[in-house]
């Protein structure tokens, strides 16, 4: 079976000269989760948009091999929960499924599998206004995960949350992945974050970006919380934090 | 408990109101000012107790030109807006026509659009339109082009069409923009209803309450002429608020404008 995802000498350079990405050979695996982590204004976004296919590259080509091709087969959580403000809780899950046009039965089952998956059955009438910022992130993650697509991709979701939050949000993360088992790459500014969730993390280099350094993460699954404070789990931090600064200075 | 803080809200202006026809009414009655200078407030009051049947018609015939123009305003208005967010082109084409018309004083072209319309009436409704179309139509195209850009992304990422982006997207993005110029255009279309009547100063049955404020003028009837003044600030306050409750009303779940107190 091909790679879910294949990067092949892909690099993009913007109309304005900014040169974002050169030269990213790279591929996912069905049902891996991988993390890239780089410096900041690194091209994170703009590879993973590339991977969307919101963004066409200027060399080389994105190939992806997903079961069940089409729209919705790509879920894409953005650095904002990005929601819409006029429609409650219920029509924001429900948006992917209205513009790929699923019949209203199937999608009404649907949208209240995807509440139910993240915790929000209780909030469906609510509106993104009277939500909390990780209640609007979790809303953001079920809208992603309503079509069931194959591959998932998170642009530092969890960035802008409090770290108690982030860590809740990392272990459902986790438990959704472990139910769904779809391909997950998860951009992210945080080492740690990387090393908590990713089974292989991608370390890019500053602009124009480039993949330096591609590490296993040998940690057990499922993780859990003590697995931050373990010796393990510190050296491989250290090693990608490592790989990040030559990076950097390199 | 709303209802109570509602009135309490509308004090100030009251008591602003009540002090300012006291004074009127003192001044008026002490230095003795004859009527056709100026009429005391429970002179006007009189008049258009009196006077009632005869302005009641022609606050109907102005209310339904102004009514009318609206109406239109807003769906040709939005009609444009719609159009002119399609293409860069068609905007760049059309835009700078329609600022000309909106910049054009009306009283300039009434006279053109009332030689060239054989229905007074509808003659009337066009230069009540062309003054109350424009801020619909700034603002909505506005609006339309305000779409967050996450959402866009997320909407061609589930290869949405034109159509669905411009219904699930665009428009209801819009809806403030829209509402906000609809305020601005009520009053408008009440301004270009009155200013076209005036122009067009006819009289016989399609004579609304602007004709009948020249006439009480012409005639010295100053009591008239206020008492439809009145009529007209009134008409147009209260079309204010109606469109103020509408705004709070369609927006209260989501937008800041109408939510700040329930948080």
């Amino acid at each position: 079976m091909p790679a879910a995802l294949t990067f092949e000498g892909v690099g993009k350079v913007f109309a304005d000269g900014t040169d974002a990405l050169a030269g990213l050979d790279f591929h996912l695996d069905h049902g891996t989760f991988t993390a890239v982590v780089g410096p900041s204004g690194g091209g994170k976004s703009t590879l993973l948009r590339l991977a969307a296919g919101l963004l066409a590259p200027t060399a080389g080509q994105v190939i992806r091999t997903l079961a069940t091709p089409g729209p919705g087969a790509i879920g894409y959580v953005f650095q904002d929960p990005t929601l819409m403000p006029w429609a409650d809780v219920r029509a924001n899950v429900r948006l992917p499924l209205k513009l790929t046009r699923m019949p209203r039965r199937e999608a009404d089952a649907r949208v209240k599998d995807a509440l139910a998956l993240v915790g929000l059955d209780a909030f469906a009438g609510r509106y993104p206004l009277q939500l909390s910022g990780g209640m609007r992130m979790r809303v953001a993650i079920a809208r992603a995960l309503v079509t069931e697509p194959s591959l998932l991709l998170l642009d530092e979701p969890f960035a802008a949350l409090d770290e108690i939050t982030r860590f809740r949000l990392n272990d459902e993360l986790l438990r959704l992945w472990q139910l769904r088992r779809c391909t997950v790459l998860f951009v992210t500014h945080s080492v740690g974050e990387a090393v908590y969730l990713a089974e292989r993390i991608l370390v890019l280099s500053p602009r124009p970006g480039r993949i330096v350094t591609d590490i296993a993460v040998a940690l057990p699954q499922p993780r859990s919380a003590a697995l931050r404070t373990s010796r393990p789990f510190e050296d491989l931090s250290a090693a990608v934090s490592r790989a990040l600064v030559e990076a950097i200075q390199a | 408990m709303r209802r109570l803080a509602g009135l309490r809200r509308a004090l100030p202006a009251a008591l602003v109101a009540l002090a300012l026809l006291a004074g009127w009414e003192a001044w008026v009655r002490i230095e003795a000012v004859p009527t056709y200078v100026l009429p005391a407030p429970s002179v006007i009051a009189q008049t258009l107790w009196q006077d009632r049947a005869d302005l009641a018609a022609a606050w109907l015939v102005t209310m339904r030109i102004t009514l009318m123009a609206l109406l239109a305003a807003a769906a040709l208005g939005t009609l444009i807006a719609v159009g002119l967010a399609q293409s860069r082109l068609l905007a760049r084409a059309f835009y700078p026509y329609l600022v000309a018309l909106q910049v054009t004083p009306i009283v300039a072209i009434a006279p053109l659009i009332i030689i060239w319309v054989d229905s007074l009436w509808a003659a009337l409704l066009i230069c009540a339109w062309i003054v109350a179309f424009f801020p619909i139509v700034a603002n909505t195209t506005l609006g339309l082009a305000s779409a967050d850009t996450g959402l866009k992304d997320l909407f061609r990422l589930y290869g949405a069409s034109r159509w669905q982006t411009l219904m699930h997207l665009q428009a209801p993005t819009a809806l403030p923009y829209f509402l906000a110029g609809l305020r601005i255009s009520t009053g408008l279309a009440l301004i270009g209803a009155v200013v076209a009547e005036f122009v067009a100063g006819t009289g016989g049955s399609a004579s609304g309450l602007a004709y009948r404020i020249l006439e009480a003028g012409y005639r010295l009837q100053i009591p008239r002429l206020f008492a439809a003044l009145l009529l007209l600030s009134l008409t147009g306050i209260a079309l204010h608020g109606l469109m103020t409750a509408l705004s709070r009303r369609l927006l209260r779940h989501w937008h800041a404008s109408a939510v700040a107190g329930e948080r």
